[in-house]
């Protein structure tokens, strides 16, 4: 059977269960819905929140990313586990001690202002609907690379399917179909690393191949290898990297405390019985993250190696067949400059921008003197003849090193179920923000669990809809901005919460204040740098050499000291709220 | 509620925060990132040092540091009695 048979069994497979685990998880309550009646067994809060975390980016792209970084992509690898130390220390336990639904709800009642909860659930809207959008375009793109799909059809076969769980079975439907993409997303992501770990290196094990020789009887060290193979090329050495040393710190920082603040992350720590689940609850989330976090940089310098000793300084007629297959799919490209039929491969671009297949009149590939599939797009001055696709290096890894079909279609449903499990996560962040904490808590006060569940249906309905608009017709910097959502999470909610428990003196003029100059800090250093005036963002015009990807740790630095110093002006919070801060610090 | 010694439960909360967050931050803004340079003379197997934990040992330690803390302050909310049920 080929690939494509394959990937339409195992995804069918994987839907079909995910709808009977909704059709099973029916939510009856708005706690039901809001927080799965608060009844999850910590290890499988650990297993959903895993992979409520990892989104298509983390599955698909974070090892491809790290490929083609080296030492530069561990600010993702430190970043995006490291906040859940944060996590588990300050946050988790304390706001299950509170026990609410929301964020905002924690917001709002410990500041006690609708105005302070409103503009949580609008920090919540814009976090939630930049990184949602996302995802439903990863859903859409593995439908249209494995299945030879329209991504727009892609993108609504995604929606129907978490419209059905999310709607229905709300935070309880969302658990359990989550525990179920965990398993088949980590699943997918392990095979192939396996197989590939044990053919390079002759251990099973990637963690541990990533450190040892290579199989191929030289008794040189996979890393050593590949250092050697950069320096030669003229790149970077692998282990090096080129970022600054103060920018891969406010990264790594910022990414690791957005990672914190992020809504649907926390809200996970709502579902737990007690204190103490929320506690070691983080822990198994860790470890069920870490299992693919630290496979990742493996599969990434495996990955490079495979590149690198196929490509280079080879003909091109002697390349194996995967070579041309992925260059049909415009994720790889390769254009003879100096018309040799040998690829060079080198620092620099290739072409101008992403490869734009030349086609005839009559839709057919245009090929080259050598068979290759040539392209529209300008050549770059420079010896690189070159272009690959980040993404590539998960999604080909199985045809790379010659792994049965199964293991492909594997692949797919792991993609789809990590964007799936992510997108779901998200929506309902989005729908509690607005039946919760705004038509509940602001609009109509007294409204019943019964109309309040309905409202929240409708709302996880709408957001479904709007998140498909976005896949469908993704705004040109949704890949730009997903820095906003980490940087924002970092500058507004986490110094927010973080006070809020921690300094039981922080009133709510210095909470709000703090919040407002954060937001607006890091929006407008993010959206100067990265939308309006992309032709400056360069080192050499960053503040303190900072990129716009590690800017909300300045940005939480700032809401810190505005909430100080606006706080010390007015009078303390009410006698009530000091001592619900208390409270929340004791488990009983 | 009002016998038990709730300031010194809290007190001794913050020193372990201080500690664990201590590790945490060597380990990965240290070890991962400014010694990354001077670690990386050390090489354990295939790994230089600092790259090793940038991409693979602050990892672990994060779990560790997780599963510590949750240790020690189930054995302090017994401590103080302020343990659920």
């Amino acid at each position: 059977m080929d690939v494509q048979v394959w990937t339409y069994i195992l995804v069918g497979i994987t839907f079909t269960l995910y709808i009977g685990i909704a059709i099973w998880a029916k939510a009856a309550s708005t706690s039901d819905f809001y927080i799965a009646g608060a009844h999850v067994n910590p290890i499988t809060n650990g297993m959903a929140t895993a992979a409520d975390w990892m989104s298509a980016a983390s599955f698909l792209s974070m090892a491809g990313l790290i490929s083609f970084m080296g030492y530069d992509g561990s600010v993702y690898l430190m970043g995006w586990t490291g906040g859940y130390v944060l996590l588990a220390l300050l946050l988790a336990p304390y706001l299950r001690k509170f026990g609410k639904f929301t964020i905002p709800d924690f917001i709002g009642d410990r500041y006690y202002s609708n105005f302070a909860r409103t503009i949580a659930v609008i920090c919540a809207l814009i976090v939630s609907f930049t990184y949602v959008a996302g995802q439903m375009r990863g859903v859409g793109l593995v439908f249209s690379k494995f299945l030879e799909v329209n991504i727009d059809i892609g993108v609504l076969i995604g929606m129907a399917i978490v419209f059905f769980y999310a709607v229905l079975g709300g935070m309880k439907g969302i658990t359990y179909t989550q525990v179920a993409q965990y398993c088949v997303l980590i699943f997918a992501f392990m095979v192939p690393a396996f197989f590939i770990s044990f053919q390079l290196t002759g251990n099973p094990i990637p963690q541990l191949g990533f450190g040892s020789t290579l199989a191929d009887g030289s008794g040189q060290y996979l890393l050593e290898k590949l250092d050697e193979l950069h320096t030669e090329l003229g790149f970077a050495a692998y282990t090096s990297g080129t970022k600054s040393m103060q920018d891969v710190f406010f990264i790594t920082a910022a990414l690791m405390i957005g990672t914190a603040g992020l809504p649907h992350v926390i809200v996970r720590f709502f579902t737990v019985p007690k204190v103490k689940d929320a506690r070691i609850s983080v822990g198994y989330a860790l470890i069920f993250i870490a299992i693919l976090y630290t496979t990742a940089p493996s599969i990434a310098a495996f990955a490079k190696y495979n590149l690198m000793e196929t490509v280079n300084e080879e003909e091109y007629v002697e390349m194996p067949k995967w070579f041309s297959v992925w260059e049909e799919t415009g994720l790889l490209t390769w254009i003879d400059k100096n018309e040799d039929g040998i690829i060079t491969y080198a620092p620099g671009e290739a072409i101008s921008g992403l490869p734009d297949i030349k086609r005839n009149v009559d839709g057919e590939i245009v090929r080259g003197n050598f068979g290759e599939v040539k392209v529209n797009n300008a050549p770059v001055e420079g010896p690189n003849e070159l272009y690959v696709d980040r993404d590539i290096m998960v999604l080909a890894n199985p045809e790379i090193a010659n792994l049965p079909a199964w293991v492909a279609g594997l692949v797919a449903a792991g993609g789809l179920a990590a964007a799936l499990s992510t997108a779901a996560g998200l929506l309902l962040v989005i729908s509690t923000a607005v039946s919760h904490d705004l038509i509940k808590k602001q609009i109509k006060t007294d409204i019943s669990d019964k109309s309040e569940l309905m409202w929240a249906r409708i709302s996880a309905g709408g957001a479904v809809i709007v998140a498909g608009y976005f896949g469908i017709n993704p705004p040109g910097f949704v890949a730009e901005v997903v820095a906003i959502a980490f940087g924002l999470a970092a500058a507004s909610f986490f110094p927010a919460i973080i006070l809020g428990i921690f300094y039981k003196k922080m009133n709510r003029q210095g909470a709000v204040a703090g919040m407002i100059a954060g937001l607006l800090f890091t929006l407008g250093y993010v959206i100067f740098f990265k939308i309006a005036f992309p032709e400056v963002n360069s080192p050499e015009y960053w503040w303190f050499g900072i990129s716009p990807e590690g800017i909300g740790t300045l940005g939480m630095i700032l809401n810190l000291l505005v909430a100080f110093a606006v706080g010390m002006i007015f009078p303390e919070p009410p006698e009530e709220v000091q001592e619900m801060v208390e409270s929340i610090r004791y488990p009983q | 509620m009002s016998e038990r010694d709730l300031k010194g439960y809290w007190k001794k909360n913050l020193k372990y925060l201080g500690i664990l967050l201590s590790i945490w931050f060597v380990v990965s803004y240290g070890f991962g990132i400014l010694l990354t340079p001077l670690l990386n003379e050390i090489q354990i197997a295939g790994f230089k040092l600092g790259f090793w934990f940038a991409q693979q040992g602050a990892i672990y330690t994060f779990v560790i540091l997780i599963f510590v803390y949750v240790y020690l302050m189930n054995k302090l909310d017994q401590e103080f009695n302020v343990q659920e049920d």
